[in-house]
């Protein structure tokens, strides 16, 4: 079953201790939630699994397996899955200090404010995030939901010792669809180097099919139709104070030390479950 | 023997403000266009140099601390917005944009929303410019004479106009600019749909423009403007741009800069007004109405 998928395959990837304990916590909650999902055949993974708690913050990659869902109705500010200086030296402490201390966390509270007492207030961010767009007539909270979505997303397509090359199910659709792992490394550089102005380089998963978009400001592949995979921010407050201007060693840096592969691999296997499952 | 009468970068099409219209009063209209040309020059971008130049801003890159450090004067300046002059050089040498003015190659490469690959670099040329000469040390206060007068006829007074444009300011989502302008008197132009077709002709407006955008491209005449593409402001005031804008206003802001290139925006204005030049005058000039071939021996200086 879909869910119950996801959570084993993050389960295997953590340690001894924390599989044993986290694999009764959620297996618990997943029975419980069980007849649910079948009810909801096809939805997301239901809230109240994905706000399990685990010594290792399994819940947070569990959450983000879900194919459009990444974030709680919360609307809580969840910190990166790593410490704040842990991608010293590519990304500086600081940095995150400012973009995740301040710019995320704005994000999220001025959100709250603005759905308070609204129809939308208790929704799940996607949801807001669709209703927002309005077909790109852009709705007053859209700006606030994408951005909360688009930085929680991005702090997980980050990790300590990231970067590399992709393996797997990934690699081979890469190049099948780019030629050559080089080549999509080329157009994203590209894409993400040529973003004029405040926006985000993502790649993406539509119809069968990989591909490498540029979005502006606060826009992202979900109003494309799209499922996220990876995303890189080049708002300037993403890069100003460890890069200056100098954006295109900024994504240079991103590419080869900061990727998560595996969070890229395992919203892939998301995607393509949500997608044949919805077919 | 017809003898066509040239004149340079007939390629375009006739626009109002620019170059020579086609056809055969061409000479005529260039010289007609060509005064007109120096004048918006000299009126209106009498602060902005033609020729692709880094200028320095108008006072030492430390001389606007501690409101704005001379960090980031190095960074904005020395940085951001000499690539953006020298990409912009790299981008039209040897094309037909070369021979034109900064201002000429923001509205041809503006292209009605359509943006040709200049546009970004040109634009952001010229705005950073525009940027740097509408600040001074010991800037701030209020403005005086004809400036605040028409600031209270057009806003209310002077403090609802700083609200205004300083919530505009803040509000502009992404990277982007906020401008004071003085909306001239046309409701369509030739390059761009007029933002604000409801306000009247000849007032003081506030705009916001996204990305490199400014209201040249609506035939306003800037004013003022602030920069609030993040570069601007993230080493002095990191994610607080309202802080920032307040500085800017309070401190920074050059009163006597906006004054004269108001008084520029006017005298253009009637000049226009006088000259009695609109599209359709342009394309059918009075009394002037040469023949349509030329004989190789008449002489063309008759048509001055």
């Amino acid at each position: 079953m879909y869910c119950k998928k996801i959570m084993i395959v993050q389960m295997i990837r953590r340690t001894a201790t924390c599989t044993a304990t986290c694999t009764a916590t959620c297996t618990t909650q997943l029975n419980y939630q069980k007849s649910k999902a079948i009810k909801t055949h096809n939805t997301q993974i239901p809230l109240a699994c994905a706000l399990l708690t685990c010594p290792l913050k399994l819940e947070l990659q569990s959450r983000s397996m879900a194919a459009s869902t990444a974030v709680t109705a919360n609307y809580v500010l969840k910190p990166p899955p790593y410490a704040l200086d842990a991608l010293e030296p590519h990304m500086s402490k600081q940095t995150l200090e400012f973009h995740w201390g301040k710019h995320h966390r704005a994000y999220v509270e001025n959100l709250k404010k603005q759905v308070l007492e609204t129809e939308l207030e208790g929704k799940p961010l996607d949801h807001i995030i669709h209703k927002t767009y309005n077909n790109g007539d852009l709705l007053p909270a859209f700006n606030n939901a994408a951005q909360a979505w688009n930085h929680e997303f991005f702090w997980e397509s980050m990790k300590p010792g990231g970067g590399g090359k992709p393996s797997g199910e990934l690699l081979a659709l890469l190049e099948r669809d780019f030629t050559s792992y080089e080549k999509f490394y080329e157009e994203f550089n590209a894409a993400a180097a040529t973003q004029f102005g405040a926006g985000w380089a993502w790649l993406a998963y539509a119809n069968d099919k990989l591909k490498v978009v540029k979005t502006p400001n606060a826009v992202n592949p979900l109003v494309l139709g799209s499922f996220p995979l990876l995303t890189i921010d080049v708002w300037e407050h993403a890069y100003y104070l460890d890069f200056q201007n100098r954006r295109p060693d900024y994504i240079k840096t991103f590419m080869n030390n900061l990727v998560s592969w595996e969070a890229v691999s395992a919203r892939l296997e998301a995607a393509k479950a949500a997608s044949s499952s919805s077919a | 023997m017809i003898v066509a009468v040239t004149a340079s970068s007939s390629f375009l099409s006739c626009s109002p403000l620019l170059l020579p219209c086609q056809g055969p009063n061409r000479r005529l209209q260039w010289r007609r266009n060509d005064k007109r040309r120096l004048a918006t020059k000299v009126a209106v971008s009498g602060v902005i140099t033609a020729g692709f130049e880094l200028k320095p801003p108008p006072y030492p890159l430390d001389a606007l601390e501690p409101h704005m450090s001379r960090e980031t004067l190095d960074y904005h300046w020395g940085k951001h917005h000499r690539t953006y002059v020298e990409n912009l050089n790299k981008q039209i040498v040897g094309t037909d944009l070369d021979t034109l003015s900064l201002e000429e190659v923001v509205l041809l490469s503006y292209n009605r929303g359509n943006m040709l690959p200049a546009f970004n670099n040109a634009a952001q040329a010229w705005n950073h410019e525009f940027f740097w000469e509408s600040i001074q040390p010991g800037g701030g206060g209020k403005p005086t004479g004809d400036l605040l007068r028409l600031i209270e006829r057009d806003f209310g007074s002077f403090e609802e106009f700083l609200e205004r444009f300083k919530s505009a300011a803040a509000s502009n989502f992404g990277s982007g600019w906020t401008w004071l302008a003085y909306k001239a008197n046309r409701l369509e132009v030739a390059n761009a749909v007029n933002p604000l077709p409801t306000e009247e002709d000849k007032k003081l407006v506030i705009v916001k423009t996204p990305n490199a955008v400014n209201p040249l491209v609506w035939d306003y005449s800037p004013l003022l403007t602030i920069d609030t593409w993040e570069h601007a402001y993230y080493l002095d005031f990191e994610n607080r741009r309202p802080e920032y804008i307040n500085t800017f206003m309070e401190k920074l802001v050059s009163w006597e800069t906006v004054s004269t290139r108001l008084e520029a925006a006017r005298v253009r204005a009637t000049q226009r007004e006088q000259e009695g030049t609109d599209t359709e005058d342009e394309e059918n000039p009075d009394d002037e109405e040469p023949e349509v071939y030329l004989d190789s021996d008449i002489d063309v200086s008759e048509v001055d």
